[in-house]
């Protein structure tokens, strides 16, 4: 081989190592520099007021009052629709780890669809939402906003489940059996005890998730001053306030925006990384 | 005892009935929307609907030509951006990155692709849009700097996360054994990735754009927030343009004042929900067909 072709080899290898820093450092800088931007232009409109108090009379003028409605309500929101969203993605992870053998038709069914609707636009969940919201007869309310953002979430959580309940052991559900347990039995005493700190993952990152999201609750929410009382009362939340802020004409307000999408970004980067550090200690445990 | 037995049947019979339904939950959502748009649909031909600029929701007229055109110019420009930036990333990441460094940037890369759409909305507005204003005034476009591009930069920030994630699963699945090969043949390390690593793993990385592709089409607040909303067909990346997603979040509010205009939107939702839904489809397809080595 030519000494000329083997330069000319390095030559090539050396651009694109070159132009594989700067893209690595190109994507990691931008997702930084938003961070980092957020969180300057935020505090200093971030202020105790803001935290504790709901909008008064002309808040969006510029006047008193704080976000409280929208802190509250995005918590009642991503909370409901977590705990929804919980209650049926634990069934359907259990059975198609328990119930069935996991590598069976049913279990690559659910698989698989999971992908595809984890894929789907929270804008069409939210389109969903509230089509059945208009056919159950509902107004916009947090009942309904919880149902669009449940659906959002699903995916997301049996898919998370779904891979924490794969590496419990075999073993540990046929001990179970042979002691003469069922499979529900096992399933709940057994296989969900050992798949908690897992499972407090996955329901975190869909927390997460769902507390970030805009486009579902658009139609669904409503948007009100006031901390919802009942499921069928609207609710605000932090994602369409710091929208709605963003729009006036008024520096003052957009300021709170930015203070309002400073509490949101610390909110979600706490919640995963919690779910992340829950997720390392756990699978330090199985593997020692 | 029966009574223990009989209650593990009952939650059998529950929990299989729950997993039936998760499993066909996209089909309600595709049948409700594309009953909901029907009326629509029966009220003017579909090329009228498809292939118009006529977007006159109070005349009855909703042609859509221009919302197809703002979520495809968008997308693509995005892509464009994005695809090329994720791969190197991933690249670099899963072959030259030591393991201490990728253990360190890849939860990072992950952890911030977590951060709300609003929020990404949030900096395009502070920087991206009074950039792009000074970038068009430069070129001596005069724009507002909410335009295509801002929209497209915004994009493409989001979904780089996301396919980088994809591609670097799928180069982490090529065996070691033929780069080990292809050096021991005297390639260089980058001759080794593009000429073993990267055949192998094309289809994978094929599959990871396109799933890059379709979060793309459906991301909605932080493009709408920055890109215009002016239902027209972009003739420069300093226009103004109008996504579809966008369509459907603006309007939500008169939707229901003004008749077919409800049916109009959901319409747009169907559609988006198709095109992604197809997307995915392929793309899950390929995957598929690579975990099982029949590519």
């Amino acid at each position: 081989m030519k000494r000329s072709n083997l330069a000319a080899r390095k030559l090539e290898e050396r651009i694109f190592k070159a132009l594989m820093y700067l893209s690595v450092a190109l994507v990691l800088g931008t997702l930084l520099l938003i961070v980092g931007i957020i969180i300057a232009k935020g505090v200093p409109s971030l202020s105790i007021q803001m935290l504790t108090q709901t909008p008064k009379g002309g808040y969006y003028l510029g006047k008193e009052g704080g976000i409280l409605n929208a802190i509250i309500g995005s918590i009642y929101l991503a909370s409901g629709a977590t705990l929804l969203a919980l209650m049926v993605s634990l069934p359907v992870s259990l059975y198609i780890n328990v119930y069935t053998r996991n590598n069976s038709r049913l279990a690559s069914l659910v698989r698989f669809s999971m992908d595809i609707l984890w894929g789907i636009p929270s804008i069409v969940y939210g389109a969903f939402g509230f089509i059945i919201m208009i056919s159950l007869g509902l107004r916009a309310s947090l009942g309904a906003a919880i149902i669009a953002v449940a659906l959002f979430e699903l995916p997301i959580m049996v898919r998370a489940m779904d891979e924490v309940l794969k590496m419990i052991p075999q073993e540990l559900a046929e001990a179970s059996y042979s002691l003469g347990a069922t499979r529900t039995e096992t399933a709940f005493r057994v296989i969900v005890r050992q798949a908690v700190p897992g499972l407090i993952t996955g329901g975190l990152m869909a927390f997460g998730r769902g507390i970030g999201d805009t486009a579902s609750v658009l139609f669904t929410a409503g948007f009100t001053d006031r901390i919802p009382t009942s499921l069928s009362q609207p609710a605000a939340t932090l994602p369409l306030a710091i929208f709605f802020q963003l729009g006036t004409p008024f520096p003052e307000v957009q300021g709170r925006a930015y203070a309002a999408a400073t509490v949101l970004t610390v909110m979600v980067l706490v919640i995963s990384l919690t779910a992340r550090l829950i997720a390392h200690r756990y699978s330090k445990c199985i593997t020692h | 005892m029966p009574g223990r037995i009989a209650r593990d049947l009952v939650a059998r019979k529950i929990f299989f009935a729950l997993t039936l339904a998760v499993c066909l939950l996209a089909l309600p959502l595709a049948v409700s929307l594309f009953v909901k748009s029907l009326p629509v649909l029966k009220s003017a031909p579909l090329a009228s609907i498809l292939f118009s600029t006529e977007w006159q929701p109070m005349q009855g007229k909703f042609g859509m030509l221009a919302f197809f055109m703002g979520t495809v110019t968008v997308t693509a420009l995005a892509m464009l951006i994005a695809v090329p930036v994720s791969l190197l990333a991933a690249i670099w990441l899963s072959e030259y990155a030591s393991s201490r460094l990728r253990n360190l940037l890849l939860p990072m890369i992950d952890l911030l692709s977590g951060i709300p759409s609003v929020i990404y909305g949030v900096w395009g507005i502070i920087i991206l849009v009074p950039s792009v204003r000074w970038l068009s005034h430069r070129f001596g476009a005069w724009s507002s700097g909410y335009c295509l591009l801002s929209g497209a930069l915004v994009l493409a920030v989001m979904i780089s996360p996301f396919i980088i994630h994809v591609a670097r699963e799928v180069l982490s699945t090529v065996s070691f054994g033929i780069r080990d090969a292809s050096l021991a043949l005297g390639a260089t390390k980058w001759q080794t990735i593009k000429l073993t690593v990267l055949r192998k793993a094309l289809p994978g990385i094929v599959a990871a754009v396109i799933l890059g592709l379709s979060r793309a089409l459906g991301e909605t607040i932080a493009v709408l927030m920055v890109i215009g909303n002016v239902p027209m067909i972009p003739k420069s990346l300093f226009d103004p343009v109008y996504p579809l997603p966008a369509l459907l979040a603006n309007n939500y509010g008169e939707m229901m004042s003004i008749p077919l205009y409800d049916s109009a939107l959901l319409l747009s939702g169907f559609i988006l929900l198709v095109t992604v839904l197809a997307s995915n489809l392929v793309a899950k397809g390929i995957l598929r067909a690579m975990q099982r080595g029949q590519i």
